[in-house]
């Protein structure tokens, strides 16, 4: 059984409809590659897949692990192992990032029947994922979730809580963005060590740039709401070379490509 | 209209001349005078109207069409097992008032740093009056409020707090107002007197609860006077159930660089009007104006300052929080004056609201009147739902709705808190407003 199958997914936003029919399978153990030009519906693909309540699916299915995401609330998914990096990642004043991460931690735990961690024993995960993202501790322990970062670090901080967080589906929307080379190759890192047979990662990127660091098993080019193109790594750098315009172009001629 | 006013005052008329011929310290000239001039004035001035710039969101007809008696004349007792749970753990001492009287049995007044006075008003007027004479009466304004007029009127007991100079109290100092359900409406008129002297330091909590409910109406008033380099935390907690009114003035006099901070948390009682008056009279003193009120049902809790910037190079900090669910109605007038001599006054004014309910209601007014010329002076207001962007970040790591929005609550909330130094007071307070917001007693700080 694959991880997650993804079935003539039509999605409204505002009503207007933004995805128009995505088939995607992904299977445990392998990292899919989502790129597209702005607006092509990448975005909301990421949001629809964390259960985010204002998209409205019209039509389509999800299937998680055999069970139905599109009928899972934003938290019952993430508790069977879903999570998003947000693209805009949120500030919350009041609410300690280490506070914040054991909370999630500690849902997701009780979910699964199993004891909560407390503050003691959870200070020395947290710290060995923070050096795992070269990130400043106090920023980690000591200040609000988000608050005031800088774009860099809200990034690295979306990988962190990934990292403590150990889902079994990754989807990392736009995490390269605004991201200088060296915050891309820590990001980077943080990834590549979560990789492994269990988990399946999907990356929706704008650039190539990422995917220099982190080699998808399956490439994806999203173009007005359909996927119009799917392939191997080699996909990506076809991309770089010819732009998407190529593939808007057959994206508004061709049937929907089958991933 | 006449004749409803008329009657409005009669009634206080009528207990004021029983009051005036058998309070305590009624064979004292200065205190007869202090009395009977605010009556007069309290007569004169009449209840406040919606038509009064100062009562422009707050209808006070409800207290003013009560015909209240004097709880005074009524003796109460209650037991130490009824008042257990109102108790402050860590307090370096704890006053009880019952119905506006000082309960001497009831209170653990324990041993005391040498230095530190902590008795009833009641009784430092009959032991001391010289004393209290230096300072009651001398800070209120009586001439434009008609609740300070009554409550000076009526003064007869309260708390009375004398720090000596360069004396440090680090434990708070808990006053608890107990109101007690009885069968026709009652009023009292609790009157605090805080006095530090120079360079001492103190925390004083104000605490008004019921037991039992009934028509109550608590009238009270707090002279803290802060002298220089004095440094001093005053905390008003306004937790009487859901029918009590409650009008509160503290009005404070700093020295130089006398530091005082004032928290507001209200979050009982049905009509709650909270004044807080700070004047900065000595050069470089400092106030913090922290406020939080929680509103439910149709509870209207409406928060004033008068923020007075007297001398120059002073500054002052006014912070309110409000949540209101269901119906409630929350109001917040910062006004804050800059004297024509107080060059170089910082003063900044933030009031930030969520609703809960699109029944619930905010008034939001800053008022700054500014005469000097080289200042910094700012004001802003929020309001708004909860952040809903926020509430689906929480629930996509795994954090349930009602966590969610618990959560979220909370860490508004704490912006107040965090305001409030580590001790015992905070921890009291935090208690309690985890038993407001979720209705029990499980302190779970979003921030620890």
């Amino acid at each position: 059984m694959s991880l997650l199958e993804i079935k003539n997914l039509h999605v409204n936003v505002d009503g207007h409809e933004i995805l128009k029919g995505i088939d995607l399978t992904v299977n445990r153990g392998e990292v899919h590659s989502i790129m597209g030009p702005n607006g092509s519906g990448k975005s909301t693909l990421a949001q629809v897949l964390a259960r985010r309540e204002s998209y409205n699916v019209t039509a389509g299915e999800i299937v998680y692990e055999g069970k139905d995401l599109l009928a899972m609330k934003p938290e019952d998914a993430a508790c069977e192992g879903v999570f998003l990096a947000f693209q805009y990642p949120v500030e919350i004043p009041g609410i300690t990032n280490a506070y914040f991460l054991r909370s999630a931690l500690n849902a997701i735990r009780k979910y699964h029947g199993r004891d909560e961690v407390d503050a003691m024993d959870f200070l020395p995960l947290l710290r060995e994922k923070v050096k795992l993202l070269e990130m400043d501790e106090k920023l980690i322990m000591n200040r609000s979730v988000n608050e005031a970062f800088s774009g860099g670090e809200k990034k690295r901080n979306e990988i962190l809580q990934m990292a403590v967080l150990e889902p079994k589906l990754a989807i990392l929307d736009e995490t390269d963005s605004g991201l200088d080379i060296d915050a891309l190759r820590i990001v980077a890192k943080g990834v590549n060590a979560m990789r492994g047979p269990e988990r399946a990662m999907v990356l929706v990127t704008h650039y190539q740039r990422l995917l220099n660091y982190i080699v998808p098993d399956r490439v994806h080019v999203l173009v007005d709401g359909r996927i119009v193109r799917s392939g191997g790594a080699e996909l990506a750098l076809e991309l770089e070379a010819k732009g998407y315009t190529s593939m808007e172009a057959e994206g508004r001629t061709a049937a929907p490509a089958r991933a | 209209m006449i004749a409803a006013t008329q009657q409005q005052l009669g009634n206080y008329l009528e207990s004021f001349s029983g009051f005036a011929q058998s309070a305590v310290g009624h064979q004292l000239p200065w205190l007869r005078k202090l009395r009977e001039d605010a009556f007069a004035r309290f007569c004169e001035v009449g209840f406040p109207t919606t038509n009064d710039e100062d009562w422009r969101f707050t209808n006070a007809s409800p207290i003013a069409n009560t015909p209240f008696e004097l709880a005074r004349n009524k003796r109460i007792s209650l037991t130490l097992e009824q008042l257990a749970p109102y108790r402050l753990p860590g307090a370096a001492c704890q006053l009880i008032f019952v119905n506006g009287r000082f309960a001497a049995d009831l209170s653990l007044i324990g041993k005391l740093p040498a230095g530190v006075k902590v008795v009833s008003l009641g009784k430092e007027i009959g032991d001391n009056p010289t004393e209290v004479q230096a300072h009651l009466g001398r800070h209120l304004n009586t001439g434009r409020d008609a609740f300070a007029a009554l409550n000076t009127a009526f003064l007869e007991d309260g708390a009375y707090v004398h720090i000596r100079r360069g004396v440090v109290l680090e434990e708070p100092i808990h006053c608890l107002f107990v109101s007690t359900g009885q069968d026709a409406p009652t009023v009292t008129h609790p009157r605090n007197l805080i006095v530090a002297e120079e360079a001492s330091q103190v925390a004083v909590v104000e605490d008004y609860v019921s037991i039992d409910s009934g028509l109550a109406f608590s009238n009270a008033a707090t002279e803290l006077v802060a002298a220089d380099d004095a440094v001093v935390s005053h905390y008003l907690v306004e937790r009487e159930d859901k029918q009590a009114f409650n009008v509160s003035t503290l009005r404070i006099q700093q020295g130089r660089n006398a530091n005082v901070s004032s928290h507001s948390v209200l979050l009982g009682g049905a009509l709650v009007r909270n004044n807080v008056h700070p004047v900065l009279a000595g050069e470089g003193s400092e106030c913090l104006i922290n406020g939080l009120f929680l509103g439910h049902g149709r509870q209207h809790l409406d928060n004033y300052m008068l923020v007075e910037h007297a001398s120059p190079h002073c500054s002052s900090r006014q912070f309110y929080n409000g949540i209101l669910d269901d119906r409630a109605h929350g109001v917040f007038h910062g006004r804050i004056i800059v004297h024509k001599d107080a060059q170089k006054t910082d003063a900044k004014q933030t009031n930030r609201n969520l609703l809960l309910s699109d029944d619930a209601q905010i008034d939001t007014k800053p008022q700054l009147e500014i005469y000097a010329d080289d200042v910094k002076c700012t004001h802003g207001a929020t309001i708004g739902q909860i952040d809903e962007t926020a509430l689906f970040y929480l629930r996509s790591r795994g954090i349930d709705e009602v966590s969610a929005r618990r959560i979220l609550l909370l860490a508004f909330a704490d912006e107040c808190l965090d305001r409030m130094k580590h001790g015992p007071a905070r921890t009291h307070v935090e208690q309690l407003i985890n038993e407001c917001l979720f209705g029990e007693s499980e302190s779970a700080s979003a921030a620890s």
